[in-house]
């Protein structure tokens, strides 16, 4: 039993979601349960629509919720909201007329923190993520994978302890993508952080997770919810071995495409 | 060695066209026989800078004075306008409209009520220009400062942020190249304003001095008006594309 699962990071029981307009009800999230202990990366898995976003939105401080449990922390890793939420997207979203060292500093500047200290951090992570030659560069002269790689940076330069990825590698080309996963898992054994990564992309879903949380779409549903035994470290070629396939299968099953 | 030459050879081109255009004006009109009344000469027009009774000096000063004038009014009212919109919805959603409709007014059109209601001088012209730049102005802006991505402020806001750091870190400095682009479409239309105003009534200007001279058929002295008002206009326009380039990032320019 690992000792994490003891005392969850991230504890959601009975999560229930759904947004009213003009009188109609469209239900988000109807029953959501699962816990993430500190360190996991979780995978959200399922189609356009089924509330993943939603989820992530909740677990981000930026939604309310209708009705079930969302505790995030422990005693061993408190939480503050305020400041331990770090966001990536689908696109970067780098702001065009700041450098990259400059853009990973923005939550820093949000938060106040001394400058001094997060200029460093930042190199750091710049160097962590493999952009140290380009954080006087603007956005434009970098690749999509390099902007998502700064996007990296800055969720992480004011050391949250918890990183929300909506479908962070969604928008690059296939091999771009497949060298990113390797990065994040790079990226998340160094910084240590529990990490949220929703994707539609079931195998990616399984490469990065040390669970999968499984969505539905229509109604929106949690379906499923496993650990994924592939050990701590995880390479391309593992993607060939029976048990990965095993679990695709088992995802795609649920999913209705098989 | 071709490559890097580029930019110095289509540099090189286009001034060579200018010139080339001039010369080409310069033989039509000598061996044309076109009357100077009609058109003069390139020499001819350069040579009505030298007469006496033109006051270049204060038309210009005139005239400079009326299109910056109204220009950076509408610049600082018209920004300003569309910032209150911005921080305010309710006035946005009663004002916006207004100012829509408004703008459908050709604003020239008012020149004859302006003169009524500000008299003739320097003060009237400036408002026309005023009037014609402002909406071009106030309208980029606040599409500028409406125009924040959704998930930016997620993201602000998973961090707590107020609105004020959302405005100065990410509204107001993603809202620059829009109100770049207003105050480029503005530059333009402040000449014109400026220039109509003196034709309907004005006691001194280029605009002025071009009603004076068409009286004794002075075309070279036209021409060296129309020429003056576009090196303005040019000035002006110069002066707004340095201060882009200084302020906004090459990628976020809009062209």
């Amino acid at each position: 039993m690992k000792p994490a699962m003891i005392q969850p990071f991230i504890h959601l029981a009975n999560l229930r979601k759904a947004y009213r307009k003009r009188g109609s009800e469209y239900l988000a999230i109807s029953d959501a349960s699962f816990d993430v202990g500190a360190g996991e990366l979780v995978s959200l898995v399922g189609p356009s629509g089924c509330g993943k976003t939603t989820l992530l939105k909740v677990l981000a401080g930026l939604l309310d919720y209708d009705s079930g449990t969302v505790q995030i922390g422990s005693p061993s890793h408190p939480f503050d909201p305020a400041r331990d939420v770090g966001m990536v997207f689908q696109q970067a979203l780098l702001l065009k007329w700041r450098r990259i060292l400059e853009n990973v500093l923005l939550p820093a500047e949000i938060l106040g923190l001394p400058l001094g200290e997060s200029r460093e951090r930042a190199r750091y992570l710049l160097a962590l993520v493999g952009l140290s030659q380009s954080e006087d560069k603007y956005p434009y002269e970098l690749s999509g994978g390099m902007q998502q790689r700064a996007a990296i940076a800055r969720a992480l330069v004011h050391d949250p302890k918890l990183v929300l990825m909506d479908e962070p590698f969604g928008a690059l080309d296939a091999l771009t993508r497949e060298k990113m996963n390797l990065e994040l898992l790079r990226i998340w054994k160094e910084s240590g952080k529990t990490i949220v990564f929703v994707t539609h992309g079931i195998s990616e879903a399984v490469f990065l997770g040390t669970r999968v949380v499984v969505f539905t779409a229509g109604p929106a549903r949690m379906a499923d919810n496993f650990e994924i035994d592939l050990g701590a470290v995880r390479s391309l070629d593992m993607k060939t071995h029976e048990r990965f396939g095993d679990y695709t299968r088992r995802i795609y099953k649920l999913l209705g495409m098989e | 060695m071709g490559r890097s030459g580029e930019p110095l050879g289509r540099y090189t081109i286009a001034v060579g066209a200018h010139l080339l255009l001039i010369a080409a004006w310069q033989i039509f009109v000598v061996y044309g026989h076109v009357p100077k009344f009609v058109m003069p000469t390139p020499i001819e027009t350069v040579g009505a800078l030298f007469g006496d009774n033109y006051r270049w000096g204060t038309n210009i000063l005139a005239t400079a004075t009326e299109i910056f004038g109204g220009y950076f009014l509408a610049v600082a009212v018209g920004v300003g306008l569309a910032l209150a919109f911005s921080w305010s919805r309710p006035l946005e959603a009663a004002f916006m409209p207004v100012l829509v409709s408004l703008n459908m007014i050709p604003k020239v059109a008012l020149g004859p009520l302006v003169i009524v209601w500000f008299s003739y001088g320097i003060v009237p012209n400036m408002v026309i220009a005023f009037s014609i730049c402002f909406f071009p102005v106030v309208l980029t802006t606040a599409r500028g400062l409406r125009e924040v991505e959704p998930d930016l402020l997620d993201l602000v806001r998973s961090l707590k942020g107020s609105r004020w750091q959302i405005f100065t870190k990410i509204q107001l400095p993603g809202a620059l190249p829009y109100i770049f682009s207003g105050m480029k479409v503005a530059a333009i239309l402040a000449v014109a304003g400026a220039v109509v105003g003196e034709f309907l009534g004005s006691d001194k200007g280029l605009g002025y001095l071009m009603l004076q001279v068409q009286v004794t058929l002075d075309t070279p002295a036209m021409f060296m008006a129309v020429l003056l008002i576009t090196l303005i206009g040019v000035a002006l326009y110069g002066m707004v594309l340095a201060l882009e380039h200084a302020l906004v990032v090459r990628d976020a320019r809009i062209e």
